[in-house]
């Protein structure tokens, strides 16, 4: 039985009580519900560009020194290319952040008032971090044809590092959300606050990995299906042939990776935070050992569709054949996470990486063996959707951890409403923002289109529409290609 | 002593993000004022090339002051927060739409797109400035509480808040003005430095007197900030009329580079004549500097980031801002 599981669980948690005596019956304030889709719609459309942001530069900086090393003018021509991309992406990603920092005080007042100073270190650091990035994405794409070769080259590192640095530091706060720590709670105040304790907290750096592999799974996988698209179309040049293989390289290697760095993240759950796990798994009663419950949805509190694997459960989660999966029977109803959506998405993301790790695997193999599967339309068709599905992935995943944290902001010391204001307009900011994020979504895509065309067509520089008589009459603008080299 | 340390770190990033990020709005006011397309070409291209390489590192100093803000003085934070969301949210979407209608704009397709991309980015550059320094205004009236939700409307539709917002836009156009006379005659676009002179020294003229009117409202609408500005911080207040006074001189004559200096003087001056003024108030009238801190421990650390960031953030920064003026980046792009 799974009382010792249950016994040992008050020493996982930071010990407190105070915050949480009258959380019970705390109703739900105006502005919990649009914050919560607020924060969804915001942080889910940013982190699409977070994960070109961490990893588009380490990816911009292989085709680069390709260029440069082997003197190949199409891998310098689709670095410069893709640096131009991660300008415009870079700038919707910069504001999209933006709009994260404002939110973090707008939509989640009692978090921020209450834990401010206990998760404001690695935020600071973050900026730091992003502060870096600006400055060297700067240099580095108006340095083209402006600065000695290899100098220019080398701008490109510090980006790549504050990528790493940058979502560390996110993802640390996060962690501190899912495994409080670094402070405690008196007669219901905040007090002995060790920040540092909280930017270096113990479930920081798996579920940092977990992230650092997803941004280049998602960017990885992105970028080669641009290629993909472009064979399928019988553009097989050498051009299309160096994209795609460089930004698969970087998907594969993250791809093959992401499930045994998920499987470490994941094991530590049952310690820290078993009712998510619970839910992740869809077990309502304590089972031992478990199964792994492949599908199925909750009805009435009957598990319906589901297909059971014997022990699998137990050795997945709990890297043993008859460790128990707490169910969520053993939680109070009201500390139950929505269990549907937790599962569902937890299952998409595993079952999607599994899939794009095992394309890789079978990619790489054939190659070895002389094949090349992009001669193959379907390999390519499924490349094609490759970076859909990565987004999705993350996304499944970061709804399935956010949604199996609730009802807890802050696990185990802060419920979502004690978070929240009671500002019901907040409907308003939804809305204009949904507005807003469409018009921005559709403005990228218009010129990054516009732009993948005006390459195809042969023109390098794309100047300005409004540009005061583009060719040569400044002199220098015409030997773009020549600055290049 | 330790909390006094933090805030003055966190205003040296408003001062920052006043002065380079202001600049960067402020080319908005330019850009939308430069004419037709063709009319316009030269100097739209120019404001590309002058804020392209550095408006993000410099957006980055908004950032650094939201971080510090909230895990310095968490609680304060929380309170403007709700109680200014709403000029917060107006200058947050011209935020928005500037930096992706800019992205946007440098490598739209056709004229057409450009235009509509041009005019976000220019309407969102000139009006950002204006709520930021309502928010600004909000803080130095003492309308701000310390604590829950102040009034949603009054707290920055008053007096302060609306001369706050029009002296954020006017500075902004005047720094990116003489940088952007800078730009021009350096990269030898004589013609169009004179013409952004003669625009910018209007534009100097206006703000400066709307600065120097703004005392007499202040008087009844924020006395706390306008006795500090009468008292401690009123050398700054001097500083920033003589520099101000020297830039206008120094655009009249010509000396564009010296000019920008100048500006940035009496621009950082104004700005810091209000941080010294409601000095030791960080919410005017509600709460101080000591009052608000947070954890010791934290300030501390954020102290130590702080550090960090100065050894390792400035020199990058200095080192950007220095290719910027060279001869090689002078060059029109490709």
């Amino acid at each position: 039985m799974p009382i010792d599981v249950l016994q040992s669980l008050p020493d996982a948690l930071p010990p407190l009580a105070g915050l949480t005596a009258h959380a019970a019956d705390v109703s739900e304030p105006a502005g919990l519900l649009p914050a919560r889709q607020q924060m969804a719609l915001s942080l889910g459309w940013h982190i699409v560009l977070a994960c070109f942001g961490v990893a588009f530069p380490a990816i911009i900086f292989t085709m680069h020194l390709i260029g440069l090393r082997r003197g190949d003018a199409d891998a310098l021509v689709l670095a410069q290319r893709w640096a131009k991309v991660s300008a415009v992406l870079f700038a919707i990603g910069a504001v999209s952040g933006t709009v994260l920092s404002f939110e973090m005080g707008l939509l989640w007042p009692g978090l921020m008032g209450t834990f401010g100073d206990v998760l404001g270190l690695p935020f600071a650091f973050e900026g730091l971090a992003f502060f870096l990035e600006a400055i060297f994405l700067g240099i580095y794409l108006y340095g083209w044809g402006r600065m000695p070769a290899t100098q220019h080259l080398l701008m490109v590192v510090p980006m790549a590092i504050t990528g790493v640095v940058g979502t560390y530091c996110v993802i640390a706060v996060n962690a501190w959300m899912n495994v409080p720590t670094g402070f405690r709670v008196v007669d219901g105040e905040v007090t002995d606050i060790e920040p540092w304790a909280v930017l270096f907290n113990p479930a920081a750096f798996w579920q940092f990995l977990h992230m650092w592999l997803a941004a280049y799974m998602v960017a990885g996988f992105a970028i080669a299906a641009v290629y993909a698209v472009g064979m399928l179309r019988g553009r097989r040049d050498a051009r299309h042939r160096l994209g795609f293989t460089v930004a698969m390289a970087f998907a594969s290697a993250s791809a093959v990776v992401q499930p045994f760095v998920g499987h470490l993240l994941g094991g530590r759950l049952a310690e820290w935070q078993p009712a998510k796990l619970a839910a992740f798994e869809l077990a309502t009663e304590t089972e031992q050992p478990a199964p792994l419950r492949l599908g199925g949805v909750l009805v009435d509190g009957e598990i319906r569709y589901a297909l059971d694997i014997p022990y699998l459960g137990s050795l997945i989660a709990r890297n043993s054949l008859d460790k128990p999966v707490v169910g969520l029977e053993e939680f109070p109803a009201d500390v139950h996470p929505p269990v549907n959506i937790t599962h569902l998405s937890f299952q998409l993301m595993v079952g999607i990486g599994t899939l794009l790790a095992l394309v890789a695997v079978v990619y790489w193999f054939a190659r070895w063996r002389g094949r090349d599967l992009t001669d193959r339309r379907w390999f390519l068709r499924f490349m094609a959707t490759g970076g859909v599905l990565a987004v999705v992935a993350m996304e499944a995943g970061w709804i399935a951890t956010e949604v199996g944290r609730q009802p807890w902001i802050v696990q185990d010391v802060m419920r979502t409403p004690e978070a929240a204001g009671d500002n019901p307009a907040l409907w308003w900011l939804l809305g204009a923002t949904f507005v807003v994020y469409t018009a921005m979504t559709i403005g990228a895509i218009v010129v990054l289109r516009s732009m993948a065309r005006r390459w195809r067509a042969g023109e390098a520089d794309l100047p300005s529409p409004y540009a005061p008589d583009p060719p040569g009459s400044e002199g220098t603008s015409t030997t773009t290609s020549g600055a290049v080299r | 002593m330790l909390e006094t340390a933090v805030a003055a770190a966190l205003f040296v990033g408003v001062l920052a993000y006043a002065v380079f990020a202001g600049a960067d709005f402020g080319s908005g006011f330019f850009d939308l004022t430069a004419g037709g397309s063709r009319k316009g070409a030269e100097l739209r291209t120019l404001v590309d090339h002058s804020i392209g390489p550095v408006w993000e590192a410099n957006h980055v100093w908004l950032i650094y002051v939201l971080v510090t803000w909230w895990t310095a003085f968490p609680a304060s934070f929380a309170s403007a927060m709700s109680t200014l969301i709403l000029p917060l949210l107006l200058a947050l979407l011209g935020i928005v739409l500037r930096g992706a209608s800019f992205a946007f704009r440098k490598y739209a397709a056709s004229l057409a797109q450009a235009r509509l991309f041009g005019a976000v980015f220019a309407t969102s550059s000139v009006v950002t400035p204006f709520f930021l320094g309502a928010v600004a205004g909000a803080i130095a009236s003492g309308r701000v509480p310390a604590e829950g939700r102040g009034d949603l409307w009054s707290s920055w539709l008053n007096p302060t808040s609306a001369f706050g917002g029009v002296i954020a836009v006017g500075t902004c156009a005047f720094l990116a003005g003489c940088f952007l006379c800078a730009d021009a005659a350096r990269g030898g676009h004589e013609r169009l430095a004179e013409q952004l002179r003669r625009r910018t020294i209007a534009v100097g003229l206006v703000t400066g007197g709307v600065v120097l009117a703004a005392l007499v409202p202040l008087e009844l609408d924020a006395p706390t900030l306008a006795d500090g500005l009468e008292t401690q911080a009123a050398p700054l207040v001097v500083a920033s009329a003589l520099a101000g006074a020297a830039t206008l001189v120094l655009l009249a004559r010509r000396r564009f580079a010296v000019a920008r200096m100048t500006a940035v003087v009496a621009v950082a001056a104004v700005v810091s004549g209000w941080g010294v003024g409601q000095y030791p108030w960080l919410l005017v009238d509600e709460v101080t500097i000591a009052e608000a801190a947070g954890a010791e421990a934290t300030l501390q650390a954020l102290l130590v980031a702080v550090g960090i960031a100065a050894a390792v953030v400035l020199p990058a920064l200095a080192y950007l801002f220095r290719l910027t003026q060279t001869e090689a980046w002078s060059r029109p792009e490709h």
